[in-house]
């Protein structure tokens, strides 16, 4: 079998389009530069004295038009490649490009049906709804579900498993043909084998499961840590807020990577480290809920009880199963005392380590922003008038300050959720990462930059996938940003 | 204003105190210990012969007072051999005679200057870590020359008309910059300008266009001797680029704000041009906020020098925490620790002080 092209049967006709597309966007680029630096500006509409509107077209308009309909054009093509992929018949048809997007087709059918059934009921579903009026918050949601999609769907998506090994793939170019050896395996590793004949596609998809398995949660976590010490530091105020905050800027005063590099290593999760971390950092989420449910239903003592009984039931079981780990005798004996039948789930020392680690960098920040937004809201009327029907500090804090604070913190969520990313990639990047046989994309950049300068491909692919990931992240927390500030 | 400066000092010294007691108990753990033992003595020790390893170079004894040790205010070990009868300890250099041994200080820590000895590098910490801290504060000063006034730049541009298609442009560029973290953006550019093999060297070597091979090294180590712009403009827009996009956006915000105020109405309707109003009304104001989150980049900074030093193997500091940090050379991790603590809490000192003087309003009230 042969060397698959780029772009298959459709680079014929469609490879000329896309060039002419780059090539009229880069020169109507320059263009419109030269014509600025000029002090051409772009005609303005003039009111004429029998009430028409006149819009004169200058240099400038013309060369912004050329932009606009050259990036069109270039998108068009984009789509034309996976429609393609879709339709043609053979793999050498369908080129690296075609492959994959008939690989993607969960993920494409996913994205079709998220965005046609979230843009008909736009108006009836809050402020995601609202996501949909604004353009740049609309190309965010799309990357960061195309990430979603692939992650959940990686088994149709991959081509082949994340650790299969073909050794006479090693540093393959992109679609080479894989020997065939397995009948059922794919014919081709389209982008290319990794440095021990790793399929480098499988891998990216497969480390978008890992990293999205990773970073909500931990995020997660890290707001519920920041949120339960932020409420009542900025509402109290006093010692209790001054203690906080000196341990928040104690921690926020720590290099992220020197923190990485001491918290990260065989040695500290030897030393039971990360399941001391866990037993402080994962208690706050209980003690949110039960403090949340109580507050709420006080004056309702079944419901009360019964609400925090199930919080605790299941929040302790799992807290417990978290934190201890009976079958391994080299922890102290805290963590062994929890019966091994009641364990429901053990997470090895090293994801632990990891999480515990991206879970400590992000809480202070997190409780930074929520003690300024609590220090804000409290001064506003209807908190005092909260105080004055009589009720409890901790209603007021959970249940009226924090709805009102949501807009900024589900914006900084998604900010955060790509930061966790970065700080992912920046452990697997160092070999820190999960494991080293893992897919994540900081761990593969890590293997691939050995040889980058002679073969790139095995690197670019993950690099480009964090990127966009982040980027996706970003431009929707922007949009969110714009459309909660409209309200 | 005095006071607000010495409690400032005070909360920082206390600050530093708490860090470097933390890393401190993280890196003298046992098991850390224990693998100390076996690289410095032999791999295959039973766990006793480790733990009298451990005793006989001092690593036993309660956290708190070896911690003191270090530091400075508490006498160090000292130890007779009940063998030979040799005096060691933790002030004595290991190839004293008897003599040099009973006249060395008592005290011998951070505050006498003193940073132990790196085992990796077998050298005193203090020479290793001067020279690493010089080749990093040049590449660090290069990467603040380039981000700091381009960051500016674009924020300015973008805030002077909010919601323009400036504003559009170079805002998304912002997000796109700090979307890209340097192990994705320098792995991105050595493929494009620094490969024999892909991106536009092998073209432009064609056109004849470059003498060399590739356009840019993708290697820094000869920049440690000699900074060509050949060699270090890699590293140097890979560090800058990450942080760029935080200050621009800050800036821009800044600005948009600014522009917004009375005054900048009232110079408009003088019918001052939007060029002096920019430049002369606007923009002094708009950089106080800037101010702090440049000082705040810093520490950021160190993330980013580590990954660009590792990528491009430079070695400077952050190479040195890497290496320190990997072959578990206790001490030369605890004054890279140091060094990274001290930066981190000098910057913010400086930014805490700087933006009162800068903005006249606080120092009122």
């Amino acid at each position: 079998m042969e060397l698959l092209t780029w772009s298959g049967a459709m680079g014929g006709f469609l490879n000329p389009i896309l060039l002419v597309a780059v090539v009229a966007f880069a020169l109507a680029f320059a263009a419109n530069f030269v014509l600025t630096l000029a002090g051409i500006q772009p005609g303005e509409m003039q009111i004429n004295p029998d009430h028409t509107l006149t819009l004169q077209r200058t240099p400038s308009d013309y060369a912004l038009m050329a932009m606009k309909y050259a990036v069109l054009l270039a998108v068009a093509c984009c789509c034309a490649y996976v429609i393609g992929g879709l339709v043609m018949p053979s793999a050498d048809a369908r080129g690296i490009i075609g492959g994959m997007a008939s690989r993607l087709l969960p993920v494409w059918i996913g994205l079709v049906v998220v965005f046609a059934v979230s843009i008909t009921f736009k108006r009836r579903l809050g402020l995601y709804g609202k996501l949909f009026d604004s353009p740049i918050g609309m190309v965010g949601f799309a990357l960061v579900m195309f990430w979603v999609f692939a992650a959940l769907f990686a088994d149709m998506v991959a081509t082949h498993g994340a650790i299969d090994v073909f050794s006479q793939m090693r540093n393959e170019v992109p679609g080479s043909p894989v020997p065939v050896a397995r009948e059922d395996a794919y014919p081709y590793y389209l982008l290319g084998g990794d440095n021990l004949g790793r399929d480098v596609f499988s891998r990216m998809i497969y480390g978008a499961r890992d990293v999205l398995q990773i970073t909500p949660v931990a995020t997660l976590f890290a707001f519920m840590v920041g949120v339960t010490l932020g409420l009542p530091a900025g509402y109290f105020g006093g010692k209790l807020d001054t203690s906080i905050t000196f341990i928040a800027n104690l921690a926020l005063a720590f290099p992220v990577i020197l923190l990485f590099f001491l918290l990260v290593t065989p040695e500290i999760v030897a030393a039971g480290i990360p399941q001391y971390m866990s037993l402080v950092l994962f208690i706050f989420p209980i003690v949110f809920f039960v403090v949340l449910f109580n507050s709420r239903f006080h004056t309702q003592p079944m419901k009360r009880n019964l609400f925090v009984a199930i919080t605790l039931v299941v929040g302790g079981i799992s807290y417990l199963s978290l934190i201890s780990d009976a079958s391994n005798q080299d922890l102290p004996l805290i963590f062994r005392l929890w019966p091994e039948a009641l364990d429901l789930f053990d997470v090895p020392g090293n994801i632990l380590i990891v999480f515990v680690s991206v879970v400590f960098v992000n809480s202070p920040t997190v409780f930074r922003i929520v003690r300024g937004i609590v220090l804000d809201i409290k001064t506003r009327d209807y908190v005092a008038a909260g105080q004055t029907r009589g009720e409890g500090p901790w209603y007021i804090m959970l249940w009226e300050i924090l709805p009102n604070a949501r807009g900024p913190l589900i914006v900084d969520f998604c900010l955060r959720i790509g930061y966790t990313t970065i700080l992912l990639g920046t452990l697997g990047f160092f070999g820190l990462g999960v494991s080293p046989e893992s897919p994540d994309w900081g761990s593969t950049i890590n293997e691939g930059r050995r040889l980058l300068t002679i073969y790139p491909h095995p690197a670019i692919p993950p690099a480009l996938a964090l990127m966009s990931l982040v980027l996706g992240l970003n431009l929707l927390a922007d949009g969110l940003r714009e459309e909660s500030l409209k309200d | 204003m005095g006071l607000f400066i010495l409690r400032r000092i005070g909360v920082m010294i206390l600050t530093a105190l708490c860090m470097t007691f933390v890393v401190f108990f993280l890196t003298n753990l046992y098991p850390k210990l224990e693998t100390l033992a076996k690289t410095q003595g032999n791999a295959r020790m039973t766990d006793a012969q480790v733990a009298s390893w451990i005793e006989r170079n001092g690593y036993s004894g309660p956290m708190i007072l070896r911690y003191g040790q270090w530091l400075g205010v508490v006498p160090g070990w000292t130890r007779v051999d009940a063998e030979t009868g040799d005096l060691t300890g933790r002030c004595i250099e290991r190839t004293a005679t008897a003599e040099e041994a009973l006249n060395a200080p008592t005290f011998c820590g951070v505050f006498q200057g003193d940073l132990g000895y790196s085992t990796v590098s077998d050298d005193e910490v203090s020479s290793v870590i001067g020279g690493r801290l010089l080749l990093t504060l040049k590449l660090m000063a290069w990467a603040f020359g380039v981000m700091v006034p381009s960051a500016l730049v674009v924020g300015v541009l973008a805030g002077m008309r909010e919601g323009s298609r400036l504003d559009r442009s170079l805002s998304t560029f912002s997000i796109a910059s700090t979307a890209t973290p340097e192990y994705v953006s320098g792995v991105i550019f050595i493929v494009l300008f620094a490969s024999s093999t892909s991106g536009i060297s092998p073209w432009l070597a064609e056109m004849g266009w470059i003498d060399g091979r590739t356009l840019f090294l993708g290697s820094a180590r000869s920049a440690m001797e000699d900074i060509t712009f050949w060699n270090f403009t890699l590293p140097v827009m890979t560090i800058a680029l990450y942080g760029m996009g935080y200050i621009a956006r800050m800036t821009r915000a800044s600005m948009a704000e600014v522009m917004t105020a009375q005054y900048i109405r009232t110079a408009r309707l003088k019918g001052v041009s939007f060029r002096n109003i920019v430049l002369k009304h606007a923009l002094r104001n708009a950089l106080i906020a800037p101010f702090t989150v440049i000082m705040l980049q810093f520490p950021w900074l160190l993330t980013g020098v580590v990954i660009v030093e590792t990528l491009f193997n430079y070695n400077g500091f952050g190479w040195t925490l890497v290496q320190a940090a990997s072959n578990n050379d206790i001490e030369l991790l605890l004054a890279c620790s140091i060094v990274a603590v001290l930066v981190v809490l000098i910057t913010q000192l400086i930014s805490d002080i700087g933006y009162v003087f800068l903005n006249p309003r606080i120092r009122i009230s």
